[in-house]
């Protein structure tokens, strides 16, 4: 589904990733993990096309398509989906208002707001979100922890083929981490989603079980396998890995 | 009505939009930019001197005092130069404007009676069914003279007067004795002697003591002819425990050549009364907007103006709020829109002259493609406002790196015991949130176009449902190539 080659990705003048190569097949759920600065976030900024990330070599494949082509937008629509380490706040646009553009806008339908709420209210239901929630605007006055169940609303809407979590772990307590994670978990068994999760800590992996595990370290991939690399590092640290 | 039940019909009301603008394919040239071949029962020679003056008043048949009246402003404005502040009014030329155009003989009070161009472009522009549907009465202006009027029989019976500003001077000529220039005096500026001299058309309102209009009450101006001039007179007397809500729409054809709009809005707003007055001006990008509002606001008494401003050439125009009564409010909230070859100088006055006065102004401004956009507002808080509050927002959009704001506030403050506040903020559409709606499948344009609709809401939400519908709608169409 996602075949990444020798990624070379620049930012600011700088080579951040420094030649990448990951596979991801369907409903796998891999997990890249590495310390800060070593390239994480680049990695899911450049595969949603973020325009400060400017691809240098290497090639990356989406469902066959030549993801590199693609706006960030039509990336959206072809099944790729970002949750973001920091959502940025629309003031005015209710949330209401923004799933159901979005909603029809992926479908290429046009749903009535009636029967869009019934869908919405499903999906709320998933993540146990409050119906007054929805009348307030995009991310506005949001904490960390509702930004991050937004980002996983708005994942539920998209139903994409692939979702990268960036950091969807931070600032989150307990409860909410089992939350979201509910959530990534429903879409893999119900429409065989794949993930890739971009985390500093293993205490995400509890709720969303990884299949590989990836280390990254000064832009490139230092070590890859299962979800035991994962508590060798939470054990060792990134030191040991990649000198 | 709850909230929920709001928002879907204004869900349901855009789409409907929406749609209805795709079957035309929608731009201001096509939707507002037509015109129907002039056809004036009678019309001034070009340029302006005492004899025109003198014509109009005759067409009119009006009292001697109107006609002395007129010829006194028409000196007044000879001797007045043309502001220096605002925008570049250097380029209008007095001479090259016809300042009366008579389009038909009589006022219709049914669609039938209004001839069939007249008629036509009123209904393309979506006039008659506005009054169907959702209003207590409407007066249509084209050209020079108002063509159309109508008022609910319930209203009528409880005493609401709503005609054109010419007949009611005829019918009522008490008001006129004590109101009429009184607000804005002709020696006010340049335009205001202007429009006393050539004023033509406009609506009167009366509403009586303690009668409550719930539906508003709607004008639509329209200039059809071309190097047209457009003085609109509009007196409205909000009498003791009153309220009502009057709504003007403004558009006008696209001509090469410049237009010319200048209006005087005089509102008296008696005690405890509350007043809204609800401005869309769409002109298309030839007409120069010069307008002069004010309302006088007495005792514990509420005006508020809501204004927004999308088309025109030029637009200067700063509703203002005399709040003479004790514990009068006054509120401007408005919107200014400045793309290619615009410019909105738009803003507020709010002059705190009884004790316990309150005023608030939200302004909003979005530029691009190179337009302007400059708020310009004053507070003043007399001696004798003890415990005057304002609150001044200004926010600023600038959408490209070619697009200009500024802001021009002013203040002066005479009561130490005034409470001021004054936020300005002015943003560009960052990359980060422009790259997260696209990462959700918005374009580029819907993007720009959803957090231009977020950043004016808080004044939409204040407007009547069918202009809410139709300002986001105008917003998404600007911002289609918008992106370079």
């Amino acid at each position: 589904m996602l075949k990444i080659k020798q990624l070379k990705v620049n930012t600011d003048n700088k080579e951040i990733l420094k030649g990448i190569n990951l596979t991801i097949n369907k409903n796998e759920v891999h997990v890249l993990m590495g310390p800060n600065g070593s390239g994480k976030s680049t990695l899911a900024q450049t595969l949603m096309g973020h325009p400060n990330y400017h691809v240098t070599d290497g090639e990356i494949i989406f469902e066959d398509k030549n993801l590199l082509e693609l706006k960030s937008n039509e990336r959206a629509l072809s099944g790729l989906f970002l949750s973001f380490q920091y959502p940025s706040e629309v003031t005015g646009v209710s949330i209401t208002n923004f799933l159901r553009t979005i909603y029809n806008k992926k479908n290429a339908v046009k749903l009535s707001p009636i029967k869009f709420r019934e869908i919405l209210q499903e999906k709320m239901s998933i993540l146990g979100i409050s119906q007054d929630f929805t009348s307030r605007y995009l991310n506005e006055g949001f904490s960390g922890g509702e930004k991050k169940k937004m980002e996983m609303l708005q994942m539920l809407i998209m139903e994409p083929k692939l979702a990268i979590l960036d950091e969807l772990d931070s600032g989150l307590d307990i409860d909410a981490l089992k939350t979201v994670s509910e959530a990534v978990n429903y879409l893999r068994t119900t429409t065989n989603m794949s993930v890739l999760v971009i985390t500093h800590y293993t205490r995400i992996l509890n709720y969303i079980i990884p299949d590989f595990v990836h280390v990254i370290k000064d832009g490139v991939l230092v070590k890859s396998g299962g979800k035991e690399l994962a508590d060798e590092l939470e054990q060792q640290g990134y030191a040991p890995f990649g000198e | 009505m709850g909230r929920k039940q709001v928002e879907e019909i204004d869900v349901k009301k855009a789409k409907e939009a929406r749609s209805a603008a795709a079957d035309i394919n929608s731009n201001y040239k096509q939707k507002y930019g037509f015109s129907v071949k002039e056809s004036s029962v009678f019309k001034t020679k070009l340029g302006l001197d005492k004899r025109v003056v003198k014509q109009i008043s005759q067409m009119k048949k009006e009292p001697s005092w109107m006609l002395e009246y007129r010829l006194q402003a028409y000196e007044v404005f000879k001797k007045k130069e043309n502001p220096l502040w605002g925008g570049d009014l250097s380029k209008i030329d007095y001479e090259k404007i016809y300042y009366y155009l008579k389009p038909t003989d009589k006022e219709g009070k049914n669609w039938e009676d209004v001839p069939d161009d007249i008629k036509n472009t009123f209904e393309r522009l979506g006039v008659p069914q506005a009054e169907r549907q959702h209003l207590a009465g409407i007066k249509a202006q084209f050209d020079s003279e108002i063509v159309y009027g109508s008022l609910l029989n319930e209203l009528k019976e409880e005493g609401v007067i709503f005609m054109g500003t010419d007949e009611a001077l005829k019918k009522y000529p008490h008001f006129f004795d004590e109101y009429f220039g009184k607000v804005i005096p002709m020696h006010d500026n340049k335009f205001s002697a202007l429009n006393s001299a050539v004023w033509s058309g406009g609506s009167f309102v009366y509403i009586p003591k303690g009668v409550k209009v719930k539906r508003p009450l709607q004008a639509y101006f329209r200039i059809n002819a071309v190097n047209m001039g457009q003085f609109e007179r509009t007196l409205i007397i909000a009498d003791e425990g009153s309220e009502a809500h009057y709504v003007e729409g403004c558009t006008a054809p696209v001509y090469s050549a410049d237009s010319l709009h200048s209006a005087v809005v005089e509102v008296i707003v008696k005690k405890s009364a509350r007043f809204r007055y609800t401005t869309i001006q769409n002109w298309s990008n030839d007409v120069y907007n010069l307008v002069t509002k004010r309302a006088r606001v007495e005792e514990d008494a509420i005006m508020e103006w809501v204004d927004g401003n999308l088309g025109s050439r030029l637009t200067m125009k700063y509703p203002s709020c005399y709040l003479v009564g004790p514990r009068a409010h006054g509120e401007v909230l408005s919107i200014a829109y400045a793309s290619k070859g615009q410019h909105q100088d738009a803003g507020a006055k709010m002059i705190h002259i009884a004790p316990d006065t309150t005023s608030k102004i939200i302004s909003k401004s979005i530029s691009l493609r190179g337009g302007r956009s400059s708020y310009r507002g004053m507070i003043a808080v007399t001696q004798s406002a003890q415990n005057a509050k304002s609150r001044v927002e200004c926010d600023a959009l600038i959408l490209d790196a070619i697009s200009r704001s500024d802001t021009y506030p002013v203040m002066k403050i005479d009561n130490p015991t005034a409470t001021i506040e004054h936020e300005a903020t002015v943003s560009k559409i960052g990359e980060e949130k422009l790259f997260y709606l696209m990462s959700r499948g918005l374009t580029q344009e819907e993007a720009m176009g959803m957090v231009v609709s977020g950043f004016i809401e808080p004044i939409v939400k204040e407007l009547p449902l069918e202009y809410a519908v139709e300002l986001n709608r105008l917003i998404e169409l600007e911002m289609e190539g918008s992106v370079g």
